[in-house]
């Protein structure tokens, strides 16, 4: 070996050596960067009040679209929420694998109608969807919503893992969480609840409704069940709140599943101020505003008014 | 027509086999847009499980272990008489893994002077490829006693178990974290292109969610390993362990079609050889053994002096060099002998154990419907399409869950996910009748009909939150399917450390009422080991694992049947 040889081999040796430690000093400690939340705007999908239009307005007639239509008029019609080119995303209750008759997920007719109303109005995109607890497919397609909002001209999308964003919620309970991307990034939200019995909450209707939103481990929401409940409805803010109460289930809820627990009250309500909405709700289950913790709560929060009363009740029968 | 030309018919049958047996394994689950005609009752739009049904080893096995042909198995016979005419016509034509092992073992072969010697040599009959017929003899004695295990093996059940449980779940999270890495990027237009394309492979490939099964890697490796062996030796699964093969074979042994070999005009070349997929001895001077051949025809494409081919009723000219071919196939009476008592032995070993009803895993829940234990490994051929077509990713392979004779037969797994109390899909599904089809009514019962039980629900008060920790939470009972539910509460006063009282809900189970399905196990919050559990005591298959006394109802005369 000459010098030549001798230095060009232990230089290139030398040379990994000082490479490989200089990795290591390079690389110790350093701080990764976790993963940024993707922060969303507050989600305000609210119209502008009118002092002259009651705020919630209750139909009874045994022809639910007709029930629709009458309550829906009596707070301003469907021209008063959704402006031509909107994109609108409805949010029924599908929370459960069951049949319209059990009346565990909204009435179907009625999300039909409803898309049907958004889009004669002028809607660009009418979506339907929802975070189920049962089997989305199964949810989806049994509970007929599927087939009824299809047929009217919306398009349904079952969730998937990778639409859900990281949202900041701004929560005492519910800080960041994974919520639909539908239910955040759209024009207007339609808030479509359906009316019964909830074994924790005692009552599930429109700000129940939006646990829907939400991915994650939400049943460990339950340990606050009350609070999280109102910050869910005071994060969303719906356009319009249209609650079923054609088939009100009474008892084991919030899944039901035996016909002679659920009530046919043939009536629906459509209403601006969702605590008010519940409030006249939870009469169907014999309980008053004030027996359901959150309607309570919100209505202290300054959400809406316990006293539906208070915001120009109108009933059409 | 030309030889070639009927090669090239086998080439596209294979195509043809490979591509329906695959797109029905995609097509055994509940699509998106899937519109039943009845959707109260749910039923698959395709009988998925078709090409199961055309296994004549399923056939023949499940026969002998239980006395009749389930179903479509009868659907073997369109395989089965064929091949008393013409051979293992399957194998060479038909077969999807024998097509896949046919690709790998060509796919970018080396070629050259070496490696045709090696080829030459590789391909020459070996005793080896005797060791199919004695796995066949030992599982066939092991089923004839009640322990079906052909489903390790058999090609077909092999096959649908690989792609539906490893391969394509693989094939979605590496797509769904290529996905990810490429938006990761930020930048718009790859993130764009990247969902789209994910769009095509997802709405052509993937099922609605990513599925995820429980110790696939030992599937999925084993499944590598035989593709791996086809680069040493040719088409290794199916000359030496393949159990169809080698009862199609056995079938082998009256046929009319042959080979006829012209010991004039050949001038040893040894391009049969070469191209020779069974090492079945085409060329002239080996003993032609019908048994081992795949009917793949390549040995008379490509010989130049036309010395070889396939016919009906085939003359042979026989002398010292060229000896006679033979439809007997190559193992002696006492290992024939030995394999049999093998699997007769086998049986007695595998459940002398304690695994087998004796000391059972509480946690192995069966899926609803299942027979009876020793009924179930009598029919479960370990296909997976049970798993691969529950909505929920219920249903799981065991490893030794089940005693080893259990090996990849379905377990459910609360945890992952529960039996959506309306689905009766795996039953559809199973081709052997192991998990029986069951009517909704049946599933989640009536009046008169008790509902199908996989097990029982208990809590576990000491990580219950309204029981251990004065924390309200009750989303076990909201989960609840049953009505009325099975889970019930009592609300009840807690004190929590600092002395306040905190109203609770305390759930209970009735086990009157509790199927098992798991629902509450899946959606109890606390998150790593649940606080409700399922066990399969109550299963409705089972009459020892029972946990209630059977009461009856003395005011009605009792039955005359019972």
């Amino acid at each position: 070996m000459d010098r030549r040889d001798f230095i060009k081999t232990t230089g290139k040796t030398l040379a990994f050596a000082a490479a490989t430690t200089a990795a290591g000093v390079l690389f110790h400690n350093r701080r990764v960067a976790g993963v940024e939340p993707i922060v969303l705007k507050t989600t305000d999908f609210t119209v502008p009040t009118e002092k002259s239009l009651p705020q919630i307005a209750l139909a009874r007639n045994t022809d639910h679209i007709a029930a629709l239509h009458a309550s829906l008029d009596a707070v301003g019609g469907i021209k008063r929420f959704i402006r031509k080119g909107d994109r609108v995303t409805i949010k029924p209750n599908i929370g459960w694998d069951r049949t319209p008759e059990q009346g565990a997920d909204t009435n179907p007719v009625l999300v039909g109608e409803m898309a049907r109303l958004c889009l004669a109005a002028g809607a660009a995109l009418v979506i339907v969807t929802d975070i189920p607890c049962n089997e989305p497919r199964r949810c989806f397609l049994r509970s007929g919503i599927r087939a009824e909002a299809e047929k009217a001209g919306a398009k349904v999308i079952l969730p998937l893992e990778e639409d859900y964003v990281r949202t900041v919620m701004g929560g005492q309970v519910l800080d960041v969480w994974p919520v639909l991307k539908y239910f955040v990034q759209t024009d207007k939200l339609i808030n479509m609840p359906i009316t019964k019995h909830h074994s924790l909450s005692n009552f599930t209707g429109s700000m129940k409704n939006f646990y829907g939103i939400l991915g994650g481990r939400r049943s460990q929401l339950h340990q606050k069940i009350d609070q999280s409940i109102v910050e869910l409805a005071t994060f969303s803010k719906p356009t319009l709140t249209v609650v079923d109460c054609t088939r009100v289930m009474l008892r084991g809820g919030p899944t039901g599943g035996s016909l002679d627990d659920v009530a046919i009250e043939n009536s629906v309500i459509c209403a601006t101020d969702l605590v008010a909405a519940d409030s006249r709700a939870s009469e169907f289950l014999g309980l008053t505003g004030e027996q359901v913790g959150h309607i309570a709560l919100a209505d202290k929060s300054g959400l809406g008014k316990l006293d539906y009363r208070s915001v120009g009740y109108k009933e059409i029968t | 027509m030309s030889i070639k030309t009927v090669r090239n018919l086998r080439r596209f049958s294979q195509i043809v086999f490979f591509v329906i047996f695959f797109w029905l394994i995609l097509k055994t689950t509940f699509e998106v847009h899937f519109t039943p005609a009845n959707a109260a009752e749910i039923q698959l739009p395709y009988p998925v499980s078709v090409a199961l049904e055309f296994d004549p080893l399923v056939a023949f096995s499940t026969l002998l272990a239980t006395g009749a042909l389930f179903k479509g198995l009868l659907w073997s016979l369109v395989i089965l008489i064929p091949t008393i005419f013409l051979g293992r016509f399957f194998c060479g034509w038909v077969c999807p893994m024998g097509s896949f092992n046919h690709w790998v073992s060509e796919i970018r072969a080396a070629k050259g002077v070496a490696s045709n010697a090696r080829k030459i040599k590789s391909n020459r009959y070996g005793k080896y490829q005797r060791i199919k017929y004695y796995i066949l003899f030992l599982f066939l004695a092991a089923a004839y006693f009640g322990s079906l295990q052909i489903g390790l093996l058999d090609p077909l059940s092999l096959l649908a178990r690989s792609i539906g449980t490893a391969v394509l779940p693989t094939i979605h999270t590496a797509a769904l974290e290529l996905l990810g890495w490429v938006k990761g990027l930020g930048v718009p237009i790859l993130a764009t292109g990247a969902q789209s394309a994910y769009d095509v492979t997802a709405s052509l490939l993937l099922p609605y969610r990513q599925a995820h099964f429980h110790g696939i890697l030992i599937i999925g490796g084993f499944f590598l390993v035989i593709l791996i062996l086809n680069r040493m030796i040719t088409r290794f699964w199916c000359r030496a362990i393949c159990p169809l093969g080698a009862m199609l074979g056995l079938f082998s042994r009256w046929t009319l079609f042959g080979l006829q070999k012209d010991e004039a005009t050949c001038n040893h070349c040894n391009q049969c050889l070469i191209a020779c997929q069974g090492a079945d001895g085409p060329d002239v001077g080996s003993v032609w053994r019908q048994p081992e051949c795949h009917l793949c025809l390549n040995c008379q494409a490509v010989c130049p002096e036309s010395s070889l081919k396939f016919k009906f009723y085939p003359q042979q000219t026989v002398t010292t060099a060229n000896p006679a071919g033979t439809q007997k196939i190559d193992v002696s009476r006492r290992m024939v002998m030995t394999s049999l008592a093998a699997g007769v032995a086998l049986v007695p070993l595998l459940r002398s154990g304690d695994a087998f009803e004796v000391n059972s895993d509480p946690r192995l829940i069966r899926p609803p419907g299942s027979l009876s234990e020793s009924e179930f490994l009598a029919r479960c051929i370990r296909c997976g399409q049970c798993m691969r077509v529950c909505p929920n990713n219920a249903l799981h392979p065991t490893l030794l869950q089940a005693s080893a004779e259990g090996i990849w037969s379905p377990v459910l797994i609360p945890r992952i996910g529960y039996c959506e109390p309306t689905c009766t899909l795996c039953g559809q599904v199973c081709p052997t009748g192991a998990i029986a089809e069951l009517t909704l009514t049946r599933k989640v019962g009536n009046e008169t009909v008790p509902p199908n039980r996989i097990g029982t629900a208990f809590i576990d008060r000491g990580r219950c939150l309204p029981w251990a920790m004065a924390i309200p939470c009750i989303v076990c009972e909201e989960w609840c399917p049953t009505s009325p539910k099975a889970v019930y509460f009592a609300e009840e006063t807690a004190i929590d450390r600092k002395k306040n009282e905190v109203k609770v809900k305390r759930p209970s189970i009735d086990p009157e009422l509790c199927t098992g399905c798991g629902a509450c196990e899946y959606a109890c919050p606390v998150t790593d080991r649940a606080a409700i559990y399922v066990t399969s005591v109550g299963e409705s298959r089972s009459t020892r694992n029972q946990l209630l006394l059977k009461t009856r109802n003395l005011s009605r005369p009792p039955s005359r049947t019972a």
